[in-house]
């Protein structure tokens, strides 16, 4: 199984031709992600050859979801044309969207949000300013790279990519069903909620790791959630514990301000649910295999 | 990034929001003549971005122009919660009748924007929230709806705002939302709104906060950036394009990710229990790229850290690998060298992820003498905490 992303899935690129869309569009690729087209109004009608792979672009995502069947886009198109891509995505009712773009305004994001809303919550948002998804041995939608594990039995959801990436690396023997990267905006699509429950409902994962990291209540939220609904094992982590209150942690969303949102209150919220917080990275993996190794 | 009061009443201004006037000063003698203009009597306000400057003596009636510049002189340079005064305010002197409290915000958990209102205003609202929640309205603003005529009623309405002022509230209400849209703001708070001894309705104090992911659509903002009170570090590496938080500890951290740099702060600070309490001096992501270039721009910055003692480089390989990112760490070095600027601190490297025996290879070949390689984030933090100790 794994979650939202699966070998079926037919990806298009919002943005493919530009340097970055063009560098993972390429690596999506490779890694046997069905990507099936790229969208640019100004090149409809091209294709654009990827490493020998011809990658036909439509002026816009409805025509591509027409033409191609396509379920997921990937969305690399700079943060001043952000919000119009996500909202052609949404008005196109495609299942998924997955916002790379880092820097965009969060009155865009409000305003795409809310879009979204109001049109019944068709497509599933992930980001932005995220890493997106991957399914190893499956499909890749985003810049998660696709070597550092296969398949297996862990799920992950993360507001961090280089965090994500190492918990991968440290767990890459056991593997895993899918790993979401959400995003460390103030405002995001898909939260560790949304992830933790897909988990959960997922029969090929076995244990969740949770990576937070300060600002924001999403890590509280989701303890509550676990607390009441998630029966799998999960353990945690929480990136921030020295940052001062105030200051902006290069994500646009990572910010203790007064007494909310520090790493301390989120790690005592998942305790209390019952999660194993790791103090270091590598220790939210010793404590990942130990919970594996107990449940054989 | 947080506004100054002064130029959170220019944004009001602009946008038409009721305000009294004002001009904002760095010398005494200044103050005269703008007490002149305002008939003599006028309110000196220190411009500091820290609450409770009233209590603290930053707010001043002065009677006549001559009171004025002495007023003023009392509290320039005054420090207000550790922040200088380098900046007064001088405003009409208003005739206050009532003080209410209205501001829009982002509402992250509900991902919406939020109206709150209270007609129990010029107290700090965290009090009011605390001590008399019912008596702050809270009210969903849709993102793509805003706050139209009926929703600015429907705030009005809901904190209970006297009828006679009811239409003007209103209006204020909706002129702060285009202030609040058409500046990319986080936050606009007018604390306190004041009915005056006309009747009239006005933003008497207001603090903006601004949402620097907007920048590249709002050029006017980087003018009101207070270059003067940021960090010297901090300045240098924003003009390098650097993601970098000054810190008060000892360990130069550099890494790439904000997750895990945040995480290898943390990490670091651990390990320093165990050597003498050594901590982080530094938050800086160097992003996923880690080009030579943004290394030595990087380096160059902590090296320039006085308090840096040693320095931990902490690099997961994802997307960029680590050949490259060792050979960028060699290049900086030579780079630094070569500018005549003597590389004197320890560097603890860490690399792992792609092509991380690759990486490690190239930094033992380079065998430069300050340069350590060790192969676990927790075990290079602990021997770069070690070496900030000694």
């Amino acid at each position: 199984m794994a979650i939202f992303l699966t070998k079926d899935s037919k990806v298009i690129v919002q943005g493919m031709t530009g340097s970055e869309g063009m560098k993972h569009t390429r690596r999506m690729l490779a890694s046997g992600t069905q990507i099936v087209g790229g969208v640019n109004p100004r090149k409809a009608g091209t294709t654009v050859d990827v490493d020998g792979t011809e990658v036909p672009v439509f002026g816009t995502v409805v025509e591509a979801i027409e033409k191609t069947g396509a379920d997921v886009t990937v969305i690399f198109v700079p943060p001043a044309f952000t919000k119009s891509a996500v909202i052609e995505a949404i008005d196109a009712e495609i299942g998924l969207a997955v916002v790379i773009t880092e820097g965009v305004p969060v009155h865009d994001t409000a305003s795409f949000w809310a879009h979204a809303g109001a049109k019944g919550n068709k497509t599933r948002i992930i980001g932005p300013n995220c890493p997106g998804l991957i399914s190893p041995g499956q499909s890749n939608a985003g810049i998660i790279p696709a070597d550092i594990t296969g398949p297996g039995k862990i799920g992950l959801v993360s507001k961090s990519g280089t965090l994500t990436y190492q918990l991968m690396y440290e767990l890459r023997d056991i593997g895993f069903s899918s790993a979401v990267g959400i995003g460390g905006d103030p405002v995001i699509g898909t939260t560790h909620i949304d992830a933790l429950k897909a988990f959960q409902e997922d029969p090929e994962t076995e244990l969740i790791v949770m990576i937070g990291e300060i600002g924001g209540d999403a890590e509280e939220r989701a303890a509550a959630y676990i607390a009441e609904h998630v029966t799998k094992p999960v353990v945690g982590y929480v990136a921030g514990f020295t940052a001062p209150e105030g200051k902006t942690m290069g994500h646009a969303g990572a910010i203790v301000s007064g007494s909310s949102g520090t790493a301390q209150a989120k790690k005592e919220a998942l305790e209390a649910a019952g999660v194993k917080v790791g103090k270091t990275p590598s220790e939210t993996a010793r404590l990942a295999r130990e919970l594996i190794a107990a449940a054989k | 990034m947080d506004l100054f009061e002064y130029q959170a009443r220019d944004l009001f201004a602009k946008h038409g929001v009721p305000v009294l006037d004002g001009d904002v000063i760095e010398t005494a003698a200044d103050a005269a003549a703008i007490a002149e203009r305002f008939g003599g009597r006028a309110v000196v306000k220190a411009q500091v971005k820290v609450g409770g400057r009233g209590k603290a003596g930053g707010v001043k009636l002065a009677s006549d122009p001559q009171d004025a510049v002495a007023k003023a002189e009392a509290i320039l340079g005054m420090d207000i919660k550790g922040h200088t005064v380098h900046k007064v305010m001088l405003a009409q002197t208003a005739d206050i009748k009532e003080e209410y409290y209205v501001s829009f915000l982002l509402d992250r958990t509900n991902r919406t924007f939020l109206a709150m209102a209270s007609v129990e205003g010029g107290v700090e609202i965290e009090v009011v929230a605390e001590e008399n929640p019912d008596a702050l309205a809270k009210i969903p603003v849709d993102a793509n709806e805003g706050v139209t005529a009926e929703k600015a009623a429907e705030i009005v309405a809901a904190a209970k705002f006297p009828a006679e002022i009811a239409d003007q509230v209103a209006d204020v209400l909706q002129k702060l939302w285009v202030v609040f849209v058409k500046e990319d703001a986080l936050l606009v708070e007018v604390n306190p709104l004041i009915k005056s001894g006309e009747g009239k309705i006005i933003a008497l104090d207001g603090k903006v906060s601004l949402d620097e992911n907007a920048e590249f659509r709002q050029p006017e903002h980087e003018a009101l950036e207070d270059k003067a009170a940021a960090n010297p570090l901090e300045a240098a590496a924003k003009a390098k394009g650097l993601n970098y938080v000054k810190l008060d500890g000892q360990v130069g951290i550099i890494g790439n990710g904000a997750g895990l740099v945040m995480s290898t702060l943390d990490v670091v600070a651990y390990a320093g229990e165990n050597h003498g309490g050594v901590k982080p001096a530094n938050f800086l992501d160097i992003g996923g790229g880690a080009s030579a270039e943004v290394m030595a721009n990087g380096l160059e910055i902590i090296l320039g850290d006085a308090d840096v003692k040693s320095v931990f480089v902490n690099v997961f390989g994802g997307i960029t690998a680590c050949d490259a990112v060792a050979n960028g760490i060699v290049q900086a070095l030579a780079l630094l060298e070569g500018k005549g600027e003597a590389v004197t601190k320890p560097l603890v490297v860490r690399l792992d992820g792609n092509n991380a025996e690759l990486g490690r290879q190239i930094l033992t070949d380079a065998n430069h003498p300050l340069v350590q390689q060790v192969d676990t984030m927790d075990g290079a933090a602990d021997r770069a905490a070690e070496l900030a100790n000694k």
